[in-house]
């Protein structure tokens, strides 16, 4: 992924988990994000999915651990072990059902209460695509929507909350792409440098059990977890 | 070939050997209780339930109680097991085992043979040689398919979706003649008469016969007889209460009752692997009326999946029986040590799944894995496609509530697809008709929810090994080789397909499926279904409460069948309808020979103990 032949660009991995009401997208963002793809339909998640994806910044490389969890109530006694030690989290609701913002809000609560204090949380309204002013999206997006504008939450008051809480705040497309890269871009921007150079955080989850080689140790010399960020 | 001197040589093989080593028994899998005889045969997924016999604490300790009942059963197998393969191979009449069995039960329907088709076949020269075309002849292709006389003439639309309220155009009585025109049906209620589950049609649709279903169930429930079944028509309705939940299947399949139930204890078994049994009485001994909806939300496409391999015809469920990936001994040896010997200190289960066929399995020494469990966890993974779609590695609580219905485990999931683990050249996507069907899967399950990272890493290594000394390439190769061809492996045997289960084992193994009953066509699909219906019809007829039946021959219009038990193995076979008793039982010899032969190929035997 490296594009520079010579110095590898420092390479390290951000915890990141998504939280969010059953059936607002979560999976379908992250599989956008990992695969650029799309599934009509897809199934419900069940207990939690792992991915990692590369994110390219001009300075460095951000490797996305992405907890990727189930939105349904049963799985909500879970998540303290996904967002637990998270560098980052996105917290998504639909932007066509209420329902799932005030959900959103509770998980942002529980985040800014229980999570890492300098964990950086972006909320993100999904399913552009049926809403009427879902500009920057193409045409097909429109054709989905209907005639209707199926919104039901308005930009304003997400974007008023998510100033309010010190949140980044994103209306996003699963479906067409629209502004998903976006949104991880924009939080690996907003990871402080500090916290990248902090013990890291994914591992701690499982510390107790893991390897000493898999840490990553910016300062040092390159570790052996290093070869599969920046290998040319 | 005249068939009778098939039969004289049959009882001569009969005068000849010692009488059985065994007085006949009966067979080991009772059906009381109602309960799903087969699927209760809970033992190890490999020998180390034959050798609970001088180890007893072999699976104590894992099962309840009527589970533990169940597993003393099978001991018989093994052990009647033992003699008659040993005088097998030291006799070298490799024949012995089957005849031995055969013998108390063929002299009858030896003398009724000859008597009804034997001299038929004597007399008439022009007969034998039409026979010897007709033979020829496929099960289930003479079958004339009328809509009105045919019960599966709407099978192909079974699966169908019923049209929802939005739907345009569509009026609510053609919404209800869908619903209506389906063969099977599953209800899931709760005693309050809250609707939890149907297959089809939505809950606007079924709601009043929920109703009505609750009205009739808590009738015989208020007078402490409760209602088990009943049928209307050519319909049959099986009732299974289990605590605040009643489930009902309503089926004009032709299933037995107690294959029926045992279906719907598969569905109970789901809902118990979501929520835990105590987790499902505190909800309702807390709120009788509380909608079970929303806890078990998101698990009606494992439910359904579950149901639709049952109208399909799932084999394994009739059974109650794994079936594994067909592998030479050696190799899989070589698998299971490169799985135990990166193990990691918080792996309960290990297992490697490929295509929905176990490949290898590593557990503790006393812990076992029961049968039911894995169906469960076969269907999320395979038939639901939940876990697979998401892509990635998974990390699911579940409850496998054969091993312990009150706790959760967890289960770490990882396919082998991506082509970072596999560096062998060989294009894998290239002939995937049916890419689920090639897909290798890593299982690691764990009783520790923070084990991820561990079992994530433990995944690693399995892979490198597997991909280091090739197995990986085997087991995608003996994948891609799919189920054994019937003229590969007896040729001859006009016999076109057959079901045989290793009792001591509890797995089983099949013919190819392909070209005849395998296929997403209508025609293909309605075939397989008459395939599967004709093995539940072979398999309850020898289950039957009180029969005692050790062989069955059944001729009907489309096929002729096969069914044949001692202790140490279930088998069925189907072939065409002109296909003689005698010729059948040959083939059917040849391909119990061969899964003799192949045991250790076919069965995980032993598995990786630790």
């Amino acid at each position: 992924m490296a594009d520079s032949a010579g110095a590898p660009r420092p390479s390290s991995s951000v915890k990141l988990v998504l939280l969010g009401e059953a059936a607002v997208g979560k999976s379908s963002l992250v599989l956008r994000f990992v695969n650029n793809d799309f599934q009509e339909n897809k199934e419900p998640t069940i207990g939690a999915a792992f991915l990692t994806q590369k994110c390219n910044l001009p300075q460095r490389t951000i490797k996305f651990e992405i907890w990727d969890t189930a939105g349904q109530e049963r799985f909500a006694s879970l998540a303290p072990m996904y967002y637990r030690n998270a560098q980052a989290a996105l917290v998504v609701y639909d932007l066509t059902k209420p329902t799932s913002l005030i959900k959103a809000k509770h998980w942002v609560a529980e985040l800014q209460r229980q999570a890492s204090p300098g964990i950086v949380i972006a909320l993100v309204g999904n399913k552009l695509d049926l809403t009427s002013d879902n500009a920057g999206t193409n045409g097909e997006g429109e054709a989905a929507g209907g005639d209707e504008d199926a919104r039901k939450v308005s930009t304003e008051e997400a974007k008023t909350y998510a100033e309010e809480e010190g949140l980044l705040f994103f209306e996003t497309s699963a479906k067409t792409g629209y502004n998903v890269t976006e949104v991880f871009t924009a939080i690996a921007n907003a990871i402080p440098e500090t916290s990248l150079k902090s013990a890291r955080g994914p591992g701690a989850a499982g510390a107790a059990g893991r390897s000493e080689e898999q840490r990553v140790n910016l300062n040092g010399p390159r570790d052996p977890n290093a070869k599969e960020g920046c290998a040319c | 070939m005249a068939p009778e001197t098939t039969t004289g040589s049959n009882q001569n093989e009969i005068t000849d050997p010692p009488p059985p080593p065994l007085p006949p028994r009966r067979k080991p899998s009772g059906e009381g209780l109602g309960a799903p005889g087969q699927s209760k045969a809970t033992t190890a997924v490999s020998s180390i339930d034959i050798s609970t016999l001088s180890f007893p604490d072999g699976s104590r300790g894992t099962f309840t109680t009527s589970a533990m009942r169940a597993v003393s059963t099978p001991i018989p197998g093994p052990s009647g097991f033992a003699t008659p393969s040993r005088g097998a191979s030291e006799d070298g009449l490799t024949d012995s085992m089957s005849v031995m069995s055969f013998a108390p039960t063929m002299r009858p329907a030896a003398d009724l043979a000859s008597l009804v088709a034997g001299e038929i076949n004597r007399k008439s020269r022009a007969w034998t040689m039409l026979r010897s075309q007709s033979a020829t002849v496929q099960p289930f292709e003479a079958v004339e398919i009328t809509a009105s006389t045919d019960e599966l003439a709407g099978f192909n639309h079974e699966f169908d979706d019923i049209p929802d309220l939005t739907s345009q155009g569509v009026t609510d009585e053609q919404r209800l003649a869908l619903w209506k025109a389906k063969l099977k049906h599953y209800m899931i209620l709760s005693s309050a008469g809250k609707p939890i589950y149907s297959r089809h049609g939505d809950l606007s649709l079924v709601n009043s016969y929920m109703g009505v279903v609750q009205t009739i169930i808590s009738f015989y429930e208020g007078s402490n007889d409760p209602l088990l079944g009943f049928t209307a028509g050519k319909t049959r309705f099986v009732i299974a209460i289990e605590g605040p939940l009643y489930f009902v299947a309503i089926s004009k399949l032709g299933e037995s009752d107690s294959q029926l139930r045992s279906q719907l204890e598969a569905l109970y078994m789901q809902i118990l692997s979501t929520l835990t049994l105590p987790t499902l009485k505190n909800i309702f001994v807390h709120r009788p009326s509380t909608d079970l909806r929303k806890p078990l939300e998101g698990t009606e496409l494992l439910l359904s999946s579950l149901a639709d391999s049952f109208s399909k015809g799932s084999p394994s469920a009739l059974l109650g029986a794994l079936e594994c990936l067909r592998l030479r001994k050696s190799k899989r040896h070589a698998i299971n040590n490169a799985f135990l010997k990166v193990r990691s200190e918080k792996l309960l289960y290990g297992l490697i799944v490929a295509g929905g066929k176990l490949v290898s399995v590593i557990r503790p020494r006393k812990h076992s894995l029961h049968p039911s469990d894995l169906q469960l966890i076969f269907n999320m993974l395979f038939e639901s496609g939940g876990v697979k779609a998401g892509g990635g590695e998974n990390w699911i609580p579940l409850c496998l509530p054969a091993f312990n219905n009150r706790g959760y485990l967890y289960m770490y999931v990882s396919f082998f697809d991506g082509s970072p683990d596999s560096t062998s050249s060989e294009p894998i996507q290239e002939r995937s008709p049916d890419s689920t069907d090639e897909e290798v899967a890593i299982i690691l399950i764990s009783p520790d929810k923070e084990s991820f990272y561990d079992l994530k890493e433990m995944r690693d290594k399995v892979a490198h090994q597997l991909d280091k000394n090739g197995s990986l390439a085997i087991i995608r190769a003996a994948v891609r080789d799919g189920r054994p061809r019937i003229d590969a492996i007896a040729p001859g045997a006009q016999i076109s397909h057959f079901l045989y289960k290793s009792r001591a084992n509890v797995q089983f193994c099949m013919a190819t499926l392909q070209p005849t009953f395998d296929g997403s066509e209508p025609e293909k699909l309605v075939a397989r279904r008459r395939l599967m219906s004709l093995y539940h019809q072979l398999h309850a007829s020898m289950h039957t409460k009180h029969s005692h039946l050790k062989v069955l021959h059944c001729v009907s219009a489309d096929a002729a069948s096969l069914a044949w038990i001692t202790p140490i193995f279930e088998f069925y076979c189907v072939a065409g309808p002109n296909v003689s008793r005698a010729v059948m039982t040959q083939g059917a010899n040849k391909i119990i020979q061969w899964a003799k032969r192949e045991e250790e190929r076919l069965f995980i035997i032993g598995g990786g103990v630790f």
